[in-house]
């Protein structure tokens, strides 16, 4: 065996991948090699660190110094300082944005110190195509555990108890569903995990299933174990292709292993695991419709009851889970139900990852323990609004969440918290908003979006959304009548009571929530035909400011429509509003910044 | 896999390539490894250290590098530390000398006062 005095991680998530860490690791194995370093110091690619804002990031160990943007240029320094003369190359060290200190290590960066990883513990820590690695950070010991020491009650007594509750936006009580399924008449039960992940702004299973994928074989397993279950289907996404790949390598290694297949741990339990490609339909999220896409048909839900846990795959009792789900099992099985629920508040136990994203520092994933404010995320943790913006809102769970405003900032986050303020923990995406964002134009792009990937099946949902969008389009056009508004919330609260699934009765949540908090910004667009945010394009208009204009004729030399008048050096310049097309083209030019747009 | 006991063999043997990556209280062994270091025979010191801790199969022990100590004079350097002790400095170290280091100090806790910075000063 070998013996390595360092070792370096590289980010292999999605996020570090696209921004070029596959060369960086191929540069790092050329330099090692170039100082004969190679066999001192070892490579190691993982899975996402959660701060994708920063990457692409490379920790050394045992230092655990952070460096962030690692360019291709960096890596003969790193190695040269870092690895062969032992100095940490500080200027290359992840910088917190708020301040002028460098971090030198990770456990000294504020985007961890107040995170608390449970579901995302082993993610960036291990390399997820090493099977040994995951064993060696405790891996398959729960498995083991309860085929050797538990029950099949036990085990479903032991969820029970923990708290867990579904993390991918339903929030039902885990440990009920696996009861349900276990007492479900039938000789044959699967066990499911979506892995679809179809809202916009969130990718914490994606992330999972890159950095710990034996972590949802081995959750599988035990939960395949607790129902009677002996074969598991994992439902994800193409578009996820090194998700895909990463789980693939996991349930061979898994099944070399003998830790998937006939009579694991010699006590006679059979379990095996098959990925299930999807096409990338939003709607095969929802639990019936994914389970009618593995079977092969059309994926369109379908009335409930019966539910899965009685009549799923095949009509068989069916147990599924979300991805984040399943990454705490094994932890719940080790640490115990008490350990988990000691975390969390009083009716949501345990952390929950977030998605961060939109007008945020810190872009990237964050696990908190459930009951942080939302203050603590966006400030300590997400760093706050960039550029000295002023925070307006936070969109949370997708299409099917709502907004939230700055009033509400010190709501300990919860499942039952989040749905008092109108919107929910959904899958846990959290997109930021500033004051340049304008709410009425959020709303549409959510319904933009639910219009696209409504299946059809139901009228609420296939004319209801449609009806709504345009009315949205009308009233962001500068079109829009008072009674539209009226409208718009009756059509909303129609489609939530009718809809056949929880896409259709979820899609009008944006609106509902924007009509709530921002009904001004609505009322704005309607009466003064005008968009307070400056986004609406058709509601714009551009203007010089003649005490700023310094005559110099840029703006008019860079106008596609002709539309800017003056005289150089001679005359104010000025805006023909009516021919105007609203590019913006102007306002960029000018080198006074004297043009504006209302 | 057929039991706890053969998981538990194959976690043993793997803690051992992730080891340096966990947060944990141990020894850690530090070479000065400055330029000055280096021309004084630093590198063989560190290899003989690793080679060592690998050959014993020493957990909770990190060898590690750093820059100039200050003392270029009596490079190569060597400081460990363990805790709750204070930390030592080893001085004019040469690749024998760093595997006495393991045995006496790591291994069995005993200091080798006559290679410490206190007695050659």
């Amino acid at each position: 065996m070998e013996f390595y005095r360092a070792h370096v991680l590289i980010c292999g998530g999605t996020g570090c991948t696209s921004s070029g860490s596959q060369t960086l690791i191929d540069t790092f194995h050329e330099e090692l090699e170039k100082n004969h370093l190679n066999k001192e110091v070892k490579i190691v690619k993982t899975g996402c660190f959660g701060l994708c804002e920063a990457g692409p990031i490379v920790i050394v160990y045992p230092e655990g110094a952070f460096y962030s943007h690692v360019k291709i240029e960096d890596v003969k320094r790193i190695t040269e300082e870092h690895l062969l003369k032992g100095r940490i190359v500080k200027d290359l060290l992840f910088k917190e944005a708020v301040e002028e200190d460098q971090i030198r290590s990770i456990n000294e960066v504020d985007f961890y110190k107040k995170q608390k990883r449970v579901a995302l513990k082993n993610c960036g820590v291990i390399n997820p195509e090493d099977i040994k690695e995951y064993i060696a950070f405790d891996g398959y010991k729960a498995l083991g555990k309860v085929l050797t020491e538990m029950s099949r009650e036990e085990v479903i007594d032991t969820i029970k108890k923990s708290g867990l509750r579904g993390r991918g936006g339903g929030g039902f009580p885990t440990g009920m569903k696996w009861e349900f399924t276990y007492k479900a008449k039938g000789d044959q039960k699967y066990v499911a995990c979506n892995a679809d992940e179809g809202d916009p702004g969130a990718f914490m299973d994606r992330s999972v299933l890159e950095g710990d994928p034996h972590a949802i074989i081995e959750a599988m397993a035990i939960a395949g174990y607790a129902v009677g279950a002996n074969q598991g289907y994992v439902y994800v996404r193409a578009e996820y292709p090194i998700a895909v790949h990463r789980l693939q390598i996991a349930i061979d290694q898994a099944r070399e292993y003998g830790l998937l297949g006939k009579n694991i741990f010699d006590k006679g339990f059979d379990f095996d695991v098959e990925i299930r490609l999807g096409a990338g339909a939003f709607v095969c999220g929802e639990e019936t419709a994914l389970l009618n896409s593995i079977e092969g048909k059309r994926g369109m839900p379908r009335p409930r009851p019966p539910f899965p846990a009685n009549a799923g795959l095949w009509q068989k009792p069916t147990l599924l889970n979300n991805v984040e789900t399943y990454a705490n099992i094994p932890k719940i099985i080790l640490n115990g139900a008490d350990w988990f629920s000691s975390m969390g508040t009083e009716k949501s136990k345990g952390t929950k990852v977030f998605a961060l994203g939109g007008k945020i520092n810190n872009t990237g994933l964050v696990e908190i323990p459930m009951g942080t404010t939302l203050r603590e995320v966006i400030y300590e943790i997400g760093g706050g609004i960039p550029n000295g913006k002023k925070f307006k809102a936070v969109q949370t769970g997708g299409p099917s969440g709502g907004c939230i405003t700055a009033d509400h900032l010190d709501t300990p986050i919860d499942y039952d918290n989040l749905i008092s303020l109108g919107s929910m923990m959904g899958s846990g995406g959290m997109i930021v908003m500033d004051e340049d964002n304008c709410m009425v134009d959020i709303a549409r792009f959510f319904l933009d979006f639910t219009v696209d990937e409504s299946c059809g099946k139901c009228p609420p949902c296939r004319i209801g959304t449609k009806r709504m969008l345009e009315i949205l389009n009308k009233i962001t056009s500068g079109k829009g009548e008072m009674e539209d508004i009226d409208k718009l919330e009756q059509l909303a609260k129609n489609i939530k009571a009718s809809a056949l699934c929880g896409l259709g009765q979820t899609a009008p949540n944006p609106v509902l929530s924007t009509l709530r908090y921002f009904r001004h910004e609505y009322e704005a667009h309607v009466k003064e035909k005008r968009c307070p945010a400056g986004v609406c394009r058709e509601l714009l208009a551009y203007t010089i400011d003649p005490e700023i204009c310094k005559k110099c004729g840029i703006c008019a030399s860079k106008c596609p429509a002709d539309c800017i008048t003056g005289v150089k050096g001679k005359e104010v310049f000025k805006i023909d509003t009516d021919k105007c097309i609203k590019c913006g083209n102007c306002m960029e030019v000018c080198p006074f910044k004297a043009i504006s747009k209302k | 896999m057929k039991s706890l006991q053969e998981l538990e063999k194959i976690r043993q043997e793997a803690i051992k390539k992730v080891d340096i990556r966990r947060d944990r209280e141990g020894t850690r062994i530090v070479v000065g490894m400055a330029t000055c270091g280096i021309a004084a025979g630093a590198r063989p010191v560190l290899t003989a250290l690793l080679e060592e801790v690998k050959l014993r199969n020493l957990q909770d022990v990190i060898v590690s590098q750093t820059g100039c100590i200050g003392v270029c004079r009596l490079e190569p350097i060597v400081e460990v530390y363990r805790p709750e002790e204070e930390k030592v400095t080893y001085v004019k170290m040469t690749p024998e000398k760093a595997k006495k280091i393991i045995a006496e100090h790591i291994v069995n806790g005993k200091i080798i006062h006559e290679y410490t910075i206190g007695a050659v000063e």
